[in-house]
């Protein structure tokens, strides 16, 4: 026979072999403590984020990060026990999810995570999540159907799709007072769902609705479809790109009406995207207006502007530490620690119901007046 | 169905939709003559597109700054010639850079036809995350603050500072014709008639016709199959570029992956109309535009692709090889 | 470069000369080697930011899709970039009949999901089919995106929310009665490294056999145990009549015709068997570990994709289509820490590849030979080998 054949025999060896070593080895040769300055009773103890980072919606995962990165950093500064931040790249898609949730749940130092970014991710993941004890919180998922499982690690710092689309459709009739509003979302979860608490709160004022795609970039059906409707609102459930382009399309048309977006699309980049017909748009999101030196306070730490769900993740990261200094150290009595928790964050006061929603979620109207979206003055919806 | 909406507004959907089909038609082109002299389908010519994008935003970032602001057509035409130029220029070089590299290797080493797909395929990956990392590619190099305004949130859309406001033309039926649209569907019409009338006139059309039809006698009758290639890639750029340019008129934003969606609905407009011929291409490309706002407006815009892809398969069951169907190769001198 | 592909070309060359008694222990050996790899969790090769199992899993998985879409492109030659709708019609099938209308167990719907892809196979190729060459690739993706998007907009299966909840397979043993009770009949320990120094790590086990959320290695094992049934029947298929009127098709159809193969009805078979392997692998990703599938998990991204995974392995090669596949799965999430750059490497990988492995990584037993039958004329003929000039 030839060599191949020898290389498999020596191959099956030293499997049998390193089998054997294996019952003598020991399992506890790994927990060693990681950074330089680690006090000596330190276990190595770390926050684990599970979200896009790369991918088409990596800029958002990148702003929750950073919103996490600086409240690590502020605990650090002054903590006994330093925490780390390992991050988990799921680029915003469900498949990859469970697996990354595997890694999470078998790493023993993660002691809770931030997370997951999004609702479908949310779906995926949740049960193995809840099987395996891991306390989560997310920043930005925001599907109704999540807190319906009976996850009860689950948490979101987030007011959910119900509570804004109600608050969204009484702003569009009572404050802008309009009575002829076309609703547009982007058949994706998170919109269709925001779109659809939005459509039955307005009742005979919906005038038309039509769904675009996303990622479309050429709007010119829709635009017809509203110009032609004589709608002096338009309401759009979706992300800020096609919030942007939708708005700068309808007012290229000659449409003068109210447009509004929900959370999704509040951020500064709409505005770049729309340009000068973002003037006079109103986007809503369940967040108050970060305190003023926050935005300065990320840019040092991160060197990048705040964007959509920093407050939210720098909140859902100080809750762990806040859970950690009560002197909470396993799964169970940080979870306890989070439904129990109640306290005030940038993003407004938070405080976790049964299901895991968060309790008071006020929504504001941010408005976008003088070229750019006003960050700092919101109305909150009553 | 919503027919008394189509019927109501006919004029506008018409308009706006042969504004977007003129665009797919100038991007189809270089899938075609690509296709014509090659049979390969040229999977990263929507990056070439989407370079040419990139050059215009950032032509009119660089006179502008990134302040927003809001022109007529008419302000910014001068503006819009030089950025026509660059996107022309960068497009061009792009698609010399994918023929030198992705392809000329394989034909070489006599490759099969599916692995220089796959190569085609690796080389649009390559570009579009290149421009997605753009702002650590300026770092590299150490012009990342230099670069700023350029490269600034690579993975986001960029947007052109300037947004044009259309103006009202004329009307016709109750709606008032746009000039954006207008310029976009001439426009494009003018560069396809030079197109087409440069391959049918000029030498290196000839050459470009030999090669599709018979690479071997070609060859043997003296053409210089490389440079005939080259030549193709080069004026499948150029095309790219214009479309690139009246795009960022009409939609003003992009980014790295937006040469991929508008790509695959140019190479359906090229199947559609006929692969591997000119006046196919345009055929397919306005029609392509017109039906997607026709179906949006009859069925609602979230089944405007699948009008058009339906359209696609249904034309190619009567049609096998399309609308016009002829080759470039065949195309009359 | 050079020293890979001969090593590759060598290593195929052998494989074929060996006694077939050898060759079987051989596969037998390698298929316990990959069924208890993600228990193993051999240094280098282990995924480190992303679970091992998982990993293995969509490993296994791809290399499916991989083997199906084989039949498409490697034997009828027959360009299809719209694979991943029959991926999507399975997974919908299953996720629909098991959750979302109806609540069938995981076996009962497992056949009929095969069997709804399979037809949509044949109502897709049996129009398209007669449509020659590339055509055939643009009407196929748009077969994907109509698919995707129909999907997405329709809601009696689930629209953009998607379907969640699809049930696992069934467990051998008891249930698992969470938090505390693994269930299953026994539990399997995993090795952990320190160096080469392998150890026991009792923090991970997997319990036999449990479908649950936790571990993604039983699934592991259902996909692997499926695809070697399918590579089974492949051999099968591939070596019978049919096989050789798939060859005979792909080569010169007008000959194929003339010689009395009934070309079409051959094509429309391959594309239904094809569509039948991605329908099953559709359904077995929707039972998976997360039991949660939306129409965002079915891009047109992933179609191309799969044509990468089996024209990179080799088209025509069953085994170049599961290398394909794996390296297309794995090597993105074994550099995960490249994040940013892993498709921009990814790109540059399929562009260098062809140049110096024009027929794939694996390349059939004919192409191989056509090749050295090549390169003996050019010897003899006196003329430098043009492959030689390029290494």
């Amino acid at each position: 026979m030839n060599r191949s054949t020898r290389m498999w025999h020596l191959g099956a060896l030293a499997m049998a072999t390193s089998l054997a070593l294996a019952a003598c080895g020991s399992s506890e040769s790994d927990g060693a403590a990681s950074g330089d300055n680690a006090a000596a009773d330190c276990q190595e103890q770390n926050l684990a984020f599970l979200g896009a980072l790369t991918g088409d919606a990596g800029a958002l995962g990148v702003n929750m990060v950073n919103g996490i990165k600086l409240a690590v950093e502020e605990y650090n500064a002054d903590a006994e026990c330093p925490v780390g931040l390992k991050e988990f790249d799921s680029q915003g898609s469900p498949d990859k999810a469970p697996a990354l949730a595997t890694q999470i749940v078998g790493d023993d130092t993660i002691i809770g995570l931030v997370g997951p970014g999004f609702s479908g991710e949310s779906l995926a993941t949740g049960k193995t999540f809840f099987e395996s004890g891991v306390p989560t919180i997310s920043p930005s998922a925001t599907n109704v159907t999540i807190t319906d499982q009976g996850w009860t690690t689950w948490h979101r710092i987030i007011g959910n799709d119900q509570a804004q689309g109600e608050a969204d459709a009484r702003y569009l009739l009572d404050t802008v007072g309009a009575t002829k509003v076309f609703v547009i979302d982007d058949a994706q979860d998170y919109s269709k769902g925001l779109s659809g608490v939005v459509r039955e709160g307005l009742g005979d004022a919906e005038v038309g609705y039509d769904q675009i795609q996303v990622k479309q970039t050429d709007m010119s059906s829709v635009v017809t479809k509203v110009t032609s409707s004589d709608a002096d609102a338009v309401f759009y459930g979706g992300y800020y790109t096609e919030a942007g382009l939708l708005a700068k399309q309808l007012r290229q048309a000659g449409w003068e009406g109210t447009f509004m977006s929900g959370d999704g699309s509040q951020d500064p980049a709409f505005v770049e995207v729309a340009g000068e017909a973002a003037e006079g748009a109103v986007l809503s999101a369940p967040a108050a207006p970060a305190p003023e030196d926050f935005a300065a306070r990320v840019e040092e730490s991160t060197g990048s502007a705040a964007g959509l769900y920093t407050t939210q993740s720098y909140d859902a990261a100080n809750i762990f530490f806040a859970a950690l200094e009560s002197g909470a150290t396993d799964a169970q009595a940080i979870n306890e620690f989070i439904g129990s928790y109640e306290g005030e964050g940038v993003s407004g006061p938070i405080s976790f119901d049964d299901k895991g929603d968060i309790e008071t979620s006020t929504i504001y109207a941010y408005m976008v007046t003088g070229g750019e979206l006003d960050l700092e003055n919101p109305t909150p919806i009553e | 169905m919503d027919f008394s909406f189509l019927a109501n507004n006919i004029v506008e959907l018409t308009v706006t939709g042969l504004a977007l089909g003129a665009i797919y038609a100038l991007v189809a082109l270089g899938y075609t003559m690509v296709y014509g002299v090659l049979q390969l389908i040229n999977f990263a010519h929507s990056e070439v597109f989407m370079y040419g994008t990139f050059a215009v935003a950032w032509v009119f970032v660089f006179v502008h700054g990134r302040t927003p602001s809001t022109q007529t057509l008419g302000e910014t035409i001068g503006l819009l010639l030089l950025s026509l130029v660059a996107a022309m220029v960068v497009s061009a070089l792009i698609a010399m850079l994918l023929e030198r590299v992705a392809y000329r290797p394989l034909l070489k080493r006599k490759a099969p036809r599916l692995m220089a797909l796959i190569s085609a395929i690796g080389a649009s990956f390559a570009l579009a995350e290149l421009m997605g990392l753009r702002d650590r590619v300026a770092g590299w190099v150490g012009l990342r603050d230099d670069l700023d305004a350029y490269v600034a949130k690579a993975r986001d859309t960029y947007s052109n500072p300037v947004t044009i406001q259309p103006q009202t033309l004329f009307e016709v039926g109750g709606y008032g014709v746009k000039d954006v649209d207008v310029m976009v569907i001439l426009a494009s019409l003018f560069m396809m008639l030079a197109l087409d009338q440069f391959v049918r006139r000029t030498r290196f059309g000839r050459g470009m016709r030999a090669v599709a039809q018979d690479p071997e006698s070609a060859a043997l009758m003296g053409v210089n199959s490389t440079r005939i290639i080259r030549g193709t890639f080069i004026l499948g750029g150029l095309m790219a570029g214009a479309a690139a340019t009246l795009y960022m008129v009409k939609i003003g934003s992009t980014r790295q992956d937006a040469g991929f969606i508008l790509g695959v609905k140019a190479f359906t407009a090229a199947v559609l109309g006929g692969i591997g011929n000119l006046r196919g291409a345009l055929v397919g490309g306005l029609l392509l535009g017109v039906s997607e706002n026709y179906g949006a407006a009859l069925f609602g815009t979230e089944w405007k692709d699948v009008v058009a892809f339906v359209l696609l398969i249904l034309i190619l069951l009567v049609r096998p090889s399309g609308l016009l169907g002829e080759s470039l190769g065949k195309a009359r001198a | 470069m050079g020293p890979v592909r001969t090593a590759l070309d060598a290593m195929a060359r052998r494989w074929a000369g060996m006694p077939r008694g050898a060759r079987v222990a051989l596969v037998v050996l390698l298929a316990a080697f990959f069924y208890v790899l993600p228990l193993v969790r051999p240094p280098v090769v282990t995924t480190q930011q992303i679970d091992f199992g998982g990993v293995m899993f969509g490993i296994a998985a791809f290399a499916l899709v991989a083997v199906g879409l084989n039949i498409v492109i490697g034997y009828a030659g027959l360009l299809d970039l719209g694979y991943v709708g029959f991926y999507a019609v399975g997974a919908y099938t299953t996720g629909v009949l098991t959750s979302y209308q109806f609540h069938w167990s995981f076996f009962a719907a497992l056949p009929v999901a095969i069997v709804v892809t399979m037809i949509t196979g044949v109502l897709l190729g049996a129009p398209t089919l007669r449509v020659r060459g590339d055509y055939l690739a643009i009407v196929t993706l748009g077969f994907g995106e109509i698919i995707r998007l129909a999907v997405t907009n329709v809601e009696w299966v689930g629209a953009a929310a998607g379907i969640k909840d699809i049930p696992h397979p069934p467990n051998i043993g008891p249930d698992p009665e969470p938090p505390f009770g693994t269930g299953g009949l026994f539990t399997i320990p995993s090795l952990s490294w320190d160096g080469l120094v392998p150890s026991v790590d009792t923090g991970r086990e997997t319990p036999f056999l449990v479908f649950g959320a936790v571990s993604a290695i039983p699934y592991y094992w259902l996909v692997l145990t499926v695809l070697i049934l399918v590579l089974v029947a492949d051999r099968l298929v591939k070596d019978s009549r049919v096989g050789r009127a798939w060859e005979a098709t792909r080569e010169d159809e007008d000959a194929a015709e003339l010689m009395g193969v009934p070309t079409f009805r051959f094509k429309l078979l391959a594309f239904a068997l094809g569509a039948a392997i991605g329908g099953l692998s559709g359904a077995l990703y929707a039972s998976s570990q997360g039991g949660y599938i939306n129409p965002q998990s079915f891009p047109l991204l992933l179609s191309i994709l799969f044509v990468a995974a089996v024209i990179v392995g080799g088209a025509g090669n069953r085994w170049g289509a599961v290398l394909g596949g794996a390296l297309v799965a794995y090597l993105p999430e074994r550099f995960r820490e490249f994040s940013d750059f892993r498709l921009l490497v990814f790109g540059l990988a399929l562009m260098i590849l062809p140049v110096y492995r024009p027929q794939g990584l694996l390349p059939p037993r004919r192409t191989i030979r056509a090749r050295a039958a090549q390169e003996e004329i050019d010897e003899l003929e006196g003329r430098e080998s043009a492959q030689k000039e390029v290494l």
